[in-house]
């Protein structure tokens, strides 16, 4: 085990399932103390079960300020120390089109995906001073920077300020030593996907293996992404190995960004999974 | 040693000092041959003779085609296939600007920075197709994405370009399982700044020992890069790490791309401090 993050204690919102679950089981393999903060009890518990003394589990709510500045100080009681933030939990919020957009659904979709970041870097900073720095690691999405047709404006626009309050946080608090990066995931299949198209937790998280074939096709490099190659992504700029690195935003996405090759599919094949992994749910077919 | 990089082959331009000598001396550590291609052939074969076994040197001028043809030979023949393509050479172009600029200080602004980038995808590409995929390095610039404007016109315009061409060449390659990144250095010690001010190597290599004290708070983070923060990156870049990274920029700049915490004046005061220090040491005249 070569250990790049030996002595590090470490905070990752919504680290039961995809991306944050990807790169919890590297910050782990790579030696990291870690506090998982997520709002599912059950996966949260039995990850702490089987990860033991070096994994902390906190139900975490993260549009709740208190549930995130408890999350925040369990890394120092449990721990002694803050290192390493990757504020990575969200949910699709708002969907649908400008007309009939709801204003409180607008508003829930700003609390669950762009004020929650705002929280979890507010309570990190005291922490990570007293640490003599550290390393905060934001989810962007590529949705923040082009359409991609599944879903409205809410989600898309949330993230575009998450990828920009990293930049104005990476000049606020450089002269700490804290460093603020985001990372813009391309399209890595996890529940997010289902949840955009009103899915149920459990069906969207079967609808993930559905989508890595087309998922392959989306962006030039010809291999889905994984939740596994955006932990390896967080790993880097949480390490030291990035400690020059401040505020880029950086996608993770087989060159999405530069050509988006999804062409308007996208809506077809996340109905085609529902429908497979509604299929499979009834015949009671194995995950 | 962590062998992140074993059984990889790697050429790495303009190795034998700065930020391609960081780059050397890590990928080495992590078990890649490496081919240094470099103009520098007394520092070239030390550098052979100190890693030997895992290093080939050979004089290579990016702007000359035939000798990519030659290095990535070397490559093939000395270590049996190429991998990692880190095109990180570069020297200071002319600082005319467009209303006064020479056709020639033009084009070789461009030979050097721009046009030795195409060379370095074009002779990478069939080498790393035969084994099943790559991953091209190249290196752009901050000064290109925060301009000021007592800058060299034609070298920003080049590292530029060089990023425009990363975009293109990743999606015209990714099939093949080929990525081609770009790094954007900020404002790293080495002694290409202080060449700017002294025409003596022996000088701006001194100059470039007084740059960590004296241009700690030029950008947001506290600390001036050092070569090996680029090398790191370069390593992630390189290997299976970011293999689902393919087309982008990447800033290894402690914030600058963002913002620039020093005036010019400041700047230009500073290195005249610091060639005052240097000049002083070395018991030179001015």
């Amino acid at each position: 085990m070569s250990g790049r993050l030996d002595g590090k204690v470490a905070v990752i919102t919504g680290g039961c399932s995809g991306m944050g679950l990807g790169t919890l089981e590297l910050f782990l393999e790579e030696g990291a103390r870690v506090v998982l903060a997520d709002i599912q009890g059950d996966k949260g518990e039995a990850l702490a079960a089987k990860h033991g003394e070096r994994l902390r589990f906190i139900r975490c709510d993260i549009r709740s300020e208190a549930d995130v500045a408890a999350a925040i100080a369990l890394a120092e009681s449990a721990f002694g120390r803050l290192d390493i933030l990757f504020n990575n939990a969200a949910a699709a919020g708002a969907t649908g089109g400008i007309e009939t957009l709801d204003v409180d659904a607008w508003d829930a979709t700003h609390a669950l995906v762009l004020r929650s970041v705002m929280l979890g870097c507010k309570h990190a900073v005291p922490a990570m001073r007293r640490a003599g720095g550290g390393a905060i690691i934001n989810t962007a999405s590529g949705t923040a920077v082009l359409p991609f047709g599944n879903r409205g404006a809410a989600y898309g626009t949330m993230k575009a300020g998450v990828a920009h309050i990293s930049r104005l946080l990476a000049s606020e608090l450089g002269p700490d030593r804290i460093r603020v990066n985001a990372i813009v995931p391309g399209w890595i299949a996890t529940s997010i996907l289902g949840n955009s198209i009103g899915a149920s937790r459990e069906v969207a998280d079967r609808m993930t293996p559905y989508l890595l074939e087309d998922f392959a096709t989306f962006q030039p490099l010809p291999d889905a992404g994984t939740p596994r190659d955006i932990g390896e992504a967080v790993l880097f700029l949480g390490s030291d190995a990035a400690k020059w690195i401040t505020g880029v935003v950086l996608p993770v996405d087989g060159g999405l960004l530069v050509k988006n090759q999804a062409d308007g599919r996208l809506p077809d094949i996340l109905q085609n999974a529902r429908t497979k992994a509604e299929q499979a749910l009834a015949d009671g077919a194995p995950a | 040693m962590t062998g992140r990089l074993k059984g990889k082959v790697a050429i790495i331009t303009g190795g034998c000092a700065g930020m391609g000598l960081a780059g050397v001396e890590l990928f080495v550590a992590e078990g890649a041959k490496v081919v240094v291609a470099d103009i520098r052939e007394d520092q070239g074969l030390e550098l052979e003779q100190r890693l030997t076994g895992s290093v080939c040197f050979i004089r290579c001028d990016v702007r000359n085609e035939a000798d990519w043809a030659a290095t990535v030979a070397l490559a093939l023949d000395a270590f049996g296939g190429l991998d990692i393509m880190y095109h990180n050479a570069g020297a200071p172009v002319s600082y005319a600007k467009f209303d006064t600029i020479t056709e020639a200080e033009w084009d070789d602004a461009q030979a050097l920075l721009l046009r030795s980038t195409m060379f370095a995808v074009k002779h990478a590409v069939a080498p790393m197709r035969q084994r099943g995929g790559g991953s091209i390095i190249l290196t752009s610039s901050v000064a290109h994405v925060n301009l000021r404007s007592n800058t060299s016109s034609a070298y920003v315009v080049a590292k530029a370009a060089v990023s425009a061409l990363g975009r293109i060449a990743a999606l015209d390659f990714s099939g093949d399982r080929i990525r081609i990144n770009t790094i954007v250095p900020g404002g790293v010690p080495t002694s290409i700044h202080g060449s700017k001010f002294d025409s003596r190597t022996a000088v701006a290599d001194r100059m470039a020992t007084y740059f960590e004290e004296i241009f700690a708070d030029y950008q947001p983070l506290p600390q001036m890069g050092r070569t090996t923060d680029i090398a790191k990156t370069a390593l992630f870049l390189a290997s299976d790490d970011s293999a689902f990274i393919t087309g982008q920029d990447l800033a290894v700049d402690g914030g600058l791309s963002l913002e620039r915490r020093m005036t010019q004046e400041r700047y230009l005061a500073r290195m005249a401090e610091a060639k005052e220090k240097a000049l002083t040491d070395l018991g030179l005249e001015a």
